[in-house]
């Protein structure tokens, strides 16, 4: 049953549930367990709106906005990329989260031999500013936000999003990107890592520097718990890990000699919501109050708007399944409640096609929608933290706060989370888990419906297996060639003694301590491309070699 | 193959994609499974698997691709193995793998597909079956 272990006698009848992070649930909970928990109203909950913040940021919560909704978008040229944009806000969605495919996010030109056959396939192609006018054109940058699931280079992008609004003549005042700028997890899980671990921290640091600075409406860095957990972190880990990798980065721009009250607040934070209902909620619940209680306690930060957890709770790829895909769009659904439930700011739902394909436009509007029916239709914008005061739910936040430090302990005795992931401990960590629960799930001691364990394949409990009915995105082999054309008329074009001197003034920076990012703008606005910027950066940081993961 | 001898399989990632949960679990399982496995790492070329592979001489080399470029990805490194030898080793492929898509990884000379949702077992079995 679910993603919790369940201990059962020969009636059926549960005898124990114990929880992904380690807690035991007992049958049932009464004032005697908040009791004993220490739990007290003032120190652990508070109104909505106030200090720690475990029932939300927010006094009013969705009574005063719903939540923002941001399906993941983007595929084969940026053209195709805009009309998909314009389908999703014309639909009613009110932030853009943007994909890049995979040239683009390892920082490699779309002519480049490694990208070959990966050209517009997870995302959209950019190789220079051209690209970025293309997709963003026509979007009023003034009002819709946008997510760009980019790391290793994000740099990059950030400042390509920035000579883009400019070239549209917005100022960068008036605009708000959060790329996902979070290279610590990718080497934790997703990949998508280029550079050493400390060259990696230093270009996240300069981000964040330059935003308190320059981009006050932006915010440099959202913190992947997300991709933590989809390796196989548990709940408790994904919060700890999530919240050491937010330190590494607070001491690295501390380092500039800024103050954490300056930038914190820039922080916002990916969160998935796959897994027991009640251990999300719990999960969210804990986590907004111990970031604050960190930040304040650890940190010094004093406005209450500093303190607030803010971010994205949604996504849930790891509990879809390729079998009776159908389902999927129930559990999308129950994902969708727990992240409503926790007070979610803003939201996304993986579509039921995703254990396959790309999601076709009509799966990605039926999240949409899914999304929709929770705020406008069921009442989930009726009352702040309906769930507070259970005795079930408030005994599972304390005892979830425990278990989150009791992981950042273990991390801080490594050394922190660079020296983690440096010598591999956090990945063998998750890797193992990910192991253990995979056997778990195939032997029949987690159960998933619809996924028949290996002991009962072949029986009467076996459905057999069949191919699912889903639209497949395809992959259309005219977008490299597109995108190799627009590139090399490009490179014809452009004023090459410009491109070249931006790139050595890159370069200087790049090996020196200055920051990256004003380079990085002038570097866009000269229709430098990603591949030759990417290739300062590689040629001055070198390459991050992983750890030995046995 | 002689009797008793270990199988030796190298676990590669080919290409950009960094989504390694599965490798690294099925590199995992075939290890708890007797065999000795060699993990690539991520962003591997396909010169980089050739050279891996012959230099640790494995017996079989499993790919595991999630981006949805397996055929591409597949064809080309079935012609490099050709090429330099490796004519023994065994190519399979697992992740990401529409059922369509398994006919023609058969016909390009993959010796077994295992898309997501496979089963530890029947992959070591698979493996197995390879040598009988």
């Amino acid at each position: 049953m679910g993603v919790a272990k369940y201990i059962k006698n020969e009636k059926d009848a549960i005898k124990e549930v114990i929880y992904q992070s380690g807690i035991k649930v007992k049958p049932s909970y009464g004032p005697e367990d908040l009791e004993k928990a220490g739990f007290k109203y003032e120190k652990d909950l508070g109104a909505p709106g106030e200090y720690p913040f475990t029932r939300s940021i927010h006094p009013q919560s969705y009574r005063s906005r719903a939540w923002t909704t941001r399906q993941y978008t983007g595929f084969g040229t940026p053209e195709e990329t805009n009309e998909r944009f314009k389908l999703m806000i014309s639909n009613g969605q009110t932030g853009l989260n943007v994909a890049f495919d995979l040239p683009t996010q390892m920082g490699y030109d779309s002519d480049h031999p490694l990208a070959q056959g990966e050209v517009g396939r997870v995302g959209m192609a950019i190789d220079s500013l051209r690209d970025f006018e293309a997709a963003f054109k026509g979007i009023p940058l003034d009002r819709i936000g946008s997510g760009l699931t980019i790391n290793a280079v994000a740099t990059i992008m950030m400042a390509m999003y920035q000579a883009a609004a400019e070239k549209f003549g917005y100022s960068k005042n008036q605009i708000s990107t959060t790329p996902q700028n979070d290279i610590l997890k990718e080497m934790i899980g997703r990949g998508a890592w280029i550079f050493p671990v400390e060259h990696g921290v230093r270009l996240v640091g300069d981000s964040i520097e330059y935003a308190v600075k320059e981009l006050p409406k932006s915010n440099p860095v959202s913190i992947c718990g997300y991709h933590i957990r989809e390796s196989g972190a548990t709940p408790a880990q994904e919060i700890a890990y999530a919240f050491e990798i937010a330190k590494a980065y607070i001491e690295n721009v501390v380092q500039r000699g800024i103050k954490p009250e300056d930038f914190v607040g820039r922080f916002s934070f990916n969160l998935n919501v796959y897994g027991n209902l009640w251990e999300q909620i719990a999960k969210f619940r804990a986590a907004r109050k111990l970031w604050a209680k960190m930040l304040k306690e650890e940190y010094g930060v004093k406005d209450n708007k500093n303190l607030f957890l803010r971010g994205l709770f949604g996504g849930g790829g790891s509990g879809l399944t390729k079998e009776q895909p159908e389902n999927n769009i129930m559990r999308g659904a129950y994902y969708a409640l727990g992240a409503a439930l926790s007070g979610a700011q803003t939201t996304a739902l993986c579509s039921f096609d995703e254990a396959y394909t790309i999601p076709t436009p009509r799966s990605a509007l039926l999240s949409l929608r899914t999304l929709e029916i929770l705020m406008d239709e069921v009442g989930l914008r009726d009352t702040v933290d309906p769930l507070a005061g259970s005795y079930f739910i408030e005994t599972l936040t304390l005892e979830m706060e425990n278990k989150i430090i009791e992981e950042m302990k273990e991390v801080e005795k490594w050394g922190g989370m660079v020296k983690s992931i440096s010598n591999g401990f956090v990945q063998r960590k998750v890797s193992r888990q990910a192991y253990e629960f995979e056997k778990g799930l195939q032997s029949g001691e987690y159960r998933k419906v619809g996924v028949v364990p290996v002991s009962e394949k072949g029986t009467d409990k076996d459905p057999g297996s069949e191919p699912a009915a889903v639209e497949l995105h395809e992959y259309n082999e005219a977008w490299a060639e597109k995108s190799i054309a627009n590139l090399k008329e490009l490179r014809r074009t452009r004023n090459g003694k410009d491109v070249a001197e931006c790139l050595k003034g890159l370069e200087k920076a790049a090996k020196g301590s200055e920051n990256v990012m004003p380079h990085l703008v002038k570097c866009c606005h000269a229709y430098a491309t990603v591949g030759e910027m990417a290739g300062v950066f590689r040629q001055v940081f070198g390459e991050w070699k992983e750890p030995d993961f046995y | 193959m002689a009797i008793n001898k270990k199988i030796r399989i190298l676990i590669a990632k080919p290409g950009l994609d960094g989504h390694d949960k599965g490798a690294k679990v099925v590199a995992l399982a075939l290890r708890d499974a007797g065999m000795e496995v060699i993990y690539s790492g991520l962003h591997q070329t396909l010169d980089q698997i050739i050279q891996s592979a012959t230099q640790e001489a494995v017996d079989v080399i499993g790919l595991s691709i999630m981006s949805g470029a397996h055929l591409p990805i597949c064809q080309k490194l079935k012609a490099m193995m050709q090429e330099k030898g490796l004519v023994h080793t065994k190519l399979t492929v697992g992740g990401v793998i529409p059922h369509q898509d398994i006919p023609k990884l058969q016909e390009i000379g993959v010796a077994a597909v295992f898309p997501g949702g496979t089963s530890f077992e029947d992959i070591i079995k698979g493996i197995n079956s390879l040598f009988d």
